[in-house]
């Protein structure tokens, strides 16, 4: 419901449509002048949200898993406890005591688990497809290190067979697809519903936030240092950060200006309006940054110009400084134990999740990779367990809540999904074994309660229009 | 050769020399696909498996290191990497995986540039992998050069087989290499094996345009089917065309890596003899030449009677050779997906051991506990192939190794991250 102003010269011809308004701020200020509200109905407004989700969920039948060990995503577990999915919500969670209705479908869960949806904040699927070639490459927009006016999910091709092996290989059902790291400012990122459709917009996750994707370190100078532009070193990364920063923080200024006094509008700018959410606290900030020191930066320069992070992602060396992403209340999406592919990857450890966890920051477990994100599960399982080698304490409840409560609040999809908690999606996963060792595969996967994916039953599989008349359609994958 | 790794290591080599050592009460996997055995015990002499099994007498005066509770095994055989010629992949002057734009292609040998030291080595070798297939990359050719097998032990005597095979990229990157197209590629392939035909015939007056001298000298090796040719192929069409080549030039010793595609005609590849070393995991169509992966691939091949390992074909492979096991893991999971064809635990493991080695030929000494193999060894603290398992101990060749790597110091380091009475830099 976020609106925002109109450029001038296509003011009168917008009114109309932006006639529903609700704006915040607009009501804000309204309340403390009603002369000046009657102008402020004046001013005119694009929306916000122009390519709106039209993701529905699919049909359910009340359903209860009964007699299954529990991991709640909060940090919760519970043993031979029942969850209970109707109209497409967590109905109960609890002990065997949890009563069910009679006339549901009852699924015996003895010796499986369950647990929420698995999601992954830093996916790259549908805008680094399979097949892997130029013609559907579309995660970075090349061109130039500020391209906070692009919109991954413009780039997203909802074909990608990826979508459909997260599912059922992963249990994934929900994912940010974030725009490369090519850029400093990548582009908006965009939260999907792991449910295949003809569009994008039917994937997208209803009035999820949408992200900012940022990029330190190597990749922007290289990419741009190479061809003799700007930003060429880390220094020039910072420099061009705050100089984009600063007319950010000018935009914002003269928009409010508008917004409160009225008068001529300032010219929309659509990657302005992007930093200008992110100001405002709406777009949530995704960092790509692995070096301690790089992120410390990061953080002052958040200060400097008063915006917040969500997340570090892949934050390689966040056990460097997990006291400070603590204080600062930043999560850090790492891998479990990549390392060494590049020098800012080189001081990578096993630990870094259980480290970040232990000194009271958030961790999450991310994938950035079309096979991991088939089995998220595991890499939280090596995660932990590379913590308690060290001798961390860290439950197994713990690492779940890696991959689906703390991903979805750097998300701010938290109130919604991400743990099984009455009243939210029923986004669950019903595990054949223990999602923490290798051995673990789901067995069915439900969305708001639809079952999208039944091991047991191939036509519960989805097969993406590429693979249709292919090779290998529709078998187990 | 073995006798030359025996004198070197002699001349050159550890702080700790290989001595006897008994492994006793653990869970003895031998690594050929047969059941573990309980309260087993593994004897190591001079580097080499004595024994292991159930009721193996320990020799007088032996160190015994008791690993009940435990799990004993060979250490795990990477069927296929980069690992000792990368040490950061995005540094190139750290990166000598490929001959580049030097020119060679089929005498480019890995053997000098094998680093011991490199970070990858430790860390892989503290997860339990203790050997390696090392292959080159391509450079500006389909053939790559001659890679080299490896222990991942901590002294400066890697080379456990120098030479050990050729490398050359079929399907999508051969046909890139080639000039653009799979036609060009098997022209190129041929063109090249008759320069080294032409080379054998009159060596003193070979000449060509084709395929420089030195490059036509090392395909003699190829040809005459001492050294193996390992062919990096996806596509189920490409493998058949492999098959078929293989007809055609029978003195050449194949064996394919890769080969998502594999399980589209097990039984063609069965019936071929040539043995694979198979990409675990592959599921997606990442390139149109892998259009039906599925992970399935594997046990399908498995039970149609291909001789298949598990390698790590462009897949992290200079870094990541602990995922060996959990790629393992992963397809005996598959046993429990309908519909899906995976390994059983026995199988599993077998193909990341002695699986490699047998696609190489290379079994009678490497990967198992056998008598007579190498004294590659590990003592783990659970079920090797499950993700919260680790080496407890790890010998190479008899010798006991050091677990350490930078990893673990700067593990260490940051066990808490605030700084103390002085800066991190003087924590070690």
């Amino acid at each position: 419901m976020r609106i925002f102003l109109l450029a001038p010269l296509l003011s009168i011809a917008m009114v109309g449509c932006a006639a529903n308004s609700s704006d915040e701020s607009v009501q804000s200020n309204s309340s403390a002048d009603t002369g000046k509200q009657a102008s402020q109905q004046e001013r005119v407004r694009f929306s916000d949200n122009p390519y709106p989700s039209t993701y529905k969920p699919y049909p359910s039948n009340p359903t209860a898993i009964t007699g299954a060990t529990i991991y709640d995503g909060e940090g919760g577990r519970i043993d031979n406890g029942v969850v209970f999915l109707s109209g497409g919500k967590i109905t109960s969670v609890g002990g065997p005591d949890t009563p069910v209705p009679a006339d549901v479908i009852v699924l015996d869960g003895t010796g499986k688990y369950v647990t929420p949806g698995i999601i992954d904040v830093h996916s790259h699927l549908g805008n680094y497809p399979s097949p892997s070639v130029d013609a559907v490459s579309d995660g970075n927009e090349i061109t130039g290190p500020v391209t906070p006016d692009v919109w991954a999910e413009h780039g997203v091709w909802p074909q990608d067979p990826g979508f459909s092996r997260a599912l059922s290989n992963g249990g994934i059902t929900s994912l940010q697809i974030l725009p490369g790291s090519a850029n400093l400012f990548g582009g908006r990122s965009v939260t999907l519903k792991n449910v295949s459709a003809r569009t994008t917009q039917a994937m997208k996750f209803p009035d999820a936030p949408y992200g900012l994707k940022m990029a330190c370190g190597e990749n922007p100078k290289r990419v741009y240092g190479s061809r003799r532009q700007k930003p060429g070193s880390r220094m020039g990364n910072m420099a061009l950060n705050r100089q984009t920063w600063a007319r950010a923080v000018e935009y914002k200024r003269r928009w409010d200006k508008y917004d409160e006094d009225g008068g001529s509008a300032p010219t929309r700018n659509i990657g302005m309006e992007t930093l200008k959410g992110a100001l405002e606290g709406k777009i949530k900030i995704h960092n790509h940054c692995y070096r301690a020191d790089e992120m410390a930066l990061v953080i002052d320069m958040s200060k400097e110009f008063g915006y917040t992070i969500s997340a570090f992602h892949h934050a390689v060396e966040s056990y460097k400084i997990a006291d400070l992403l603590r204080d600062n209340d930043i999560c850090s999406a790492v891998w479990a134990d990549w390392w060494g592919f590049k020098l800012e990857a080189y001081d990578a450890i096993p630990e870094n999740a259980a480290l970040i966890e232990n000194a009271g920051a958030c961790a999450i477990v991310h994938s950035d990779d079309q096979d991991q994100i088939q089995r998220l599960n595991q890499e939280a399982a090596k995660a932990l367990a590379d913590g308690r080698r060290m001798g961390l304490q860290i439950s197994d409840a713990t690492a779940i809540q890696w991959i689906t409560y703390n991903a979805a609040k750097a998300l701010g999809i938290e109130e919604r999904t991400g743990s099984l908690k009455e009243g939210k999606m029923a986004d669950v996963v019903l595990w054949n074994s223990n999602p923490l060792s290798v051995y673990a595969r789901p067995e069915k996967v439900w969305v708001d309660g639809a079952l999208l994916f039944d091991a047991n039953d191939p036509s519960r599989r989805p097969v993406s229009d590429f693979e249709l008349g292919q090779p290998g359609e529709g078998d187990v994958k | 050769m073995k006798k030359y790794l025996l004198l070197s290591l002699a001349l050159f080599a550890s702080p700790v020399m290989a001595q006897t050592v008994a492994i006793t009460g653990g869970k003895v996997v031998i690594g050929d696909g047969s059941a573990p055995i309980e309260n087993g015990t593994v004897v190591v002499r001079d580097g080499k498996v004595v024994a292991a099994g159930a009721n193996v007498p320990v020799p007088a005066n032996t160190r015994t290191i008791d690993a009940q509770g435990r799990w004993i095994t060979p250490g795990i055989f990477a069927g296929f990497s980069r690992v000792g010629l990368v040490e950061i992949g995005a540094v190139r002057q750290t990166n000598d995986s490929s001959g580049g734009t030097s020119g060679y292609n089929a005498s480019i040998d890995v053997e000098p540039a094998i680093n011991p030291r490199a970070s990858a080595i430790a860390v892989s070798r503290s997860a339990g992998v203790t050997r390696a297939v090392v292959a080159p990359s391509t450079g500006e050719n389909i053939f790559a050069g001659f890679g080299a097998i490896i222990d991942l032990g901590q002294d400066y005597d890697a080379v456990t087989k120098a030479r050990a095979f050729q490398f050359v990229e079929f399907g999508e990157s051969g046909a890139a290499e080639a000039g653009g197209s799979r036609s060009a590629l098997y022209t190129e392939f041929r063109a090249m094996l008759a320069e080294a035909a032409r080379y054998a015939r009159s060596p003193g007056s070979y000449d060509s345009d084709i395929l420089r001298r030195s490059d036509a000298k090392a395909l003699q090796d190829v040809m005459s089917g001492k050294v193996r040719l390992v062919v990096h192929v996806e596509r189920a069409s490409d493998i058949l065309q492999l098959i078929k080549l293989g007809r055609q030039y029978p003195r050449i010793k194949w064996v394919m890596a890769g080969v998502s595609e594999g399980w589209l005609v097990a039984d063609q590849i069965a019936a071929s003899g040539i043995p694979v070393i198979a990409s675990a995991l592959n599921s997606l169509p990442e390139a149109f030449e892998r259009t039906a992966a599925t992970q399935s691939n594997i046990g399908r091949m498995q039970r149609a009677g291909v001789n298949v390992a598990i390698g790590m074909i462009n897949d992290n492979d200079a870094h990541q050779l602990r995922y060996s096991a959990q790629y393992a893991g992963n397809l005996v999971a598959l046993s429990n997906v309908p519909g899906a064809t995976g390994l059983s635990w026995d199988e599993a493991f077998a193909a990341i051991t002695s699986g490699p080695a047998r696609t190489l030929g290379l079994e009678a000494s490497i990967g198992s506990l056998k008598p007579g193999r190498v004294g590659d060894v590990v003592i783990w603290d659970g079920d090797p192939l499950e993700l919260s398992s680790a080496p407890v101990a790890v010998f190479v060749d008899g010798v006991e190794q050091s677990l350490d790597n930078r990893q673990a110091r700067l593990r260490d380091r940051y066990r808490t991250p605030e700084e103390g009475a002085l800066p991190k830099a003087y924590d070690r």
